[in-house]
């Protein structure tokens, strides 16, 4: 690959489509994929492309009051910037609920403002 | 001693469990009693917080307890009896007789007598000194398993300057499990050349918090007096040997994610063959070990990387269960043999009657790319982009191609293709 030029910088990732693990080098201008090398398919660049503000779903614990557990599986209900996640983790970790809880539960609203909410996952009965 | 007659006695309310009993009831079998020593069903699933599981079984991206709770819901609509907390301590089997499963539940004995059996006791966790780990034995060392339950049910950090040993999908699932919850990770050490898990936890759970990985690295100490200190980390050579004077880590809990081990011990006991590939047993097309009417199916069977396996394989004992109580036998004439050729580390079923389909799973022993999975004598041949051996293969060889079988074997090889 070319070195970059002007305004354009190299990104390697590893591609997690197929068991291949192809090592990616992904030319950029800002948020735009220019080139996408070492893929040895046409699935590597789509992969590629939504790596370069990769989001994820944020999985963790929320601590519960009077609940036959101490804690209630969480999870956002759409990936979110990763590079937000640490301060999803801020927010969400200064969150408690009372049991009951149900799966599906909303505990966050519209965390951070991103238009996703932490959901639970498990129901926690009273007691 | 309580004694009951069923139909069908199911050990294990896991996925591969919980799949069986839902299955088993759909086919029509009437009695059906499933045992767990938990009281909470879904085996492992509960505490797996993160996502990955059901993408094939439910065609949706479920949580753990999400999955568990799907099968429970099913298992509800059905008249199987469910008895939690209770231990099978021993399974009796006699020639053409009905099968005993003795057992233990609040302090009293019980005794089922059933057509068939479906074994679904899952898998343990290996040891640090199954794993050579010397050193003192201080507090602060954990399973992965151990550190999953104390966190993701219980809701306490083990540790807050972690070591993880293994990189197995469950030592990286951790790994990112402490970085979110605000403990450092000083580092996953793998023995192996290459990593140990999907290369999609290898990105999300290690690069995505920079973790590093020591690959060809070894733990080869544990310090400490009281509380865990540090780790004594060696590299090692192609043949695992430790070289070199290696290095310390401070950290004050370590997590083992050494491996799995099918909970064969009961099976084994009642005389079951085991395969030492797989660690669990040996297994036709049934899914039916060698002692005839008891099936397996899950990690016991063997140790699968995804749940949806674990699942479709409960639901094929189940098939299996409810064709030999509806008609009284099942063909096991002329089963043969499955052969481990070039790099295939295991593969199962082991035996196979080449009258009907069959789905095999098996693991390959060293990375490769561009291959075939090849049944020999039959000619049937499955291209792979790549194979590596923590990634499951899966694939379903016809009736029609097994047919073909004339010889009194059947060989599978990793062959590479051309580029």
């Amino acid at each position: 690959m070319m070195p970059p030029a002007e305004g354009q910088n190299t990104r390697e990732i590893t591609c997690i489509i197929c068991p291949l693990g192809c090592t990616l080098r992904v030319l950029l201008k800002g948020e735009g994929v220019i080139k996408v090398e070492g893929n040895r398919c046409q699935r590597g660049i789509i992969y590629a492309q939504g790596e370069v503000k990769p989001r994820r779903t944020l999985i963790t614990v929320v601590k519960v009051y009077g609940g036959e557990l101490p804690v209630v599986s969480v999870k956002t209900s759409k990936p979110i910037p990763k590079d937000l996640i640490p301060e999803a983790m801020k927010v969400i970790s200064r969150v408690s609920v009372k049991a009951p809880v149900k799966a599906g539960d909303v505990i966050v609203e519209n965390l951070l403002g991103l238009g996703t909410d932490v959901i639970a996952t498990r129901d926690v009965k009273a007691v | 001693m309580r004694e009951m007659q069923r139909d069908l006695t199911i050990i294990g309310g896991g996925p591969a469990g919980l799949a069986a009993a839902i299955k088993a009831w759909k086919l029509g079998i009437e009695s059906i009693t499933l045992i767990d020593e938990s009281e909470r069903l879904g085996g492992v699933l509960p505490q797996c917080i993160h996502t990955g599981f059901g993408l094939h079984y439910f065609g949706e991206d479920l949580t753990g307890p999400e999955f568990a709770a799907r099968l429970i819901g099913r298992l509800k609509e059905t008249d199987v009896e469910v008895l939690g907390g209770a231990y099978a301590a021993e399974i009796n089997v006699k020639p053409d007789s009905f099968k005993e499963v003795y057992g233990y539940r609040y302090g009293e004995a019980f005794k089922i007598k059933s057509k068939a059996i479906i074994y679904a006791a899952g898998c343990r966790e290996r040891t640090r000194f199954e794993a050579g780990i010397l050193g003192e034995r201080p507090s602060g060392v954990y399973t992965a398993g151990e550190a999953q339950t104390l966190m993701d049910i219980y809701g306490i950090l083990p540790g807050k300057e972690i070591v993880i040993v293994g990189s197995g999908d469950v030592g990286l699932i951790m790994a990112r499990r402490f970085a979110l919850e605000g403990a450092k990770v000083k580092g996953v050490i793998e023995i192996m050349p290459y990593p140990g898990g999907l290369i999609r936890n290898i990105v999300q759970c290690l690069e995505d918090f920079g973790i590093p990985l020591y690959l060809s690295h070894a733990v080869a100490e544990v310090k400490g007096s009281r509380r865990v200190e540090s780790v004594k980390v060696m590299k090692v050579d192609g043949n695992l040997k430790p070289i070199g004077p290696g290095f310390e880590i401070k950290c004050d809990a370590v997590i083992l994610a050494v491996g799995l081990r099918p909970r064969i011990e009961l099976l084994a006991r009642a005389g079951a063959l085991i395969d030492d590939a797989t660690g669990g047993p040996i297994v036709n097309d049934w899914l039916e070990t060698s002692i005839p009417g008891v099936f397996a199916a899950g990690n016991v069977l063997v140790v699968n990387d995804l749940v949806d396996y674990a699942a479709e394989q409960g639901e094929r004992a189940a098939e299996s269960a409810f064709k030999l109580i509806s008609e009284g036998d099942l063909t096991r004439s002329g089963a043969k043999p499955l052969i481990r050729g070039r790099n295939v580390r295991l593969i199962v079923p082991q035996l196979v009657s080449c009258l009907q389909d069959v789905v095999f799973y098996g693991r390959v022993s060293a990375p490769e790319e561009n291959v075939a999975i090849r049944f020999e004598e039959i000619g049937k041949i499955f291209r792979l982009p790549a194979v590596r051996p923590p990634e499951m293969f899966r694939v379903k060889v016809p009736a029609s191609d097994l047919l073909r079988l004339r010889c009194e074997k059947l060989t599978v090889n990793v062959m590479r293709l051309e580029a």
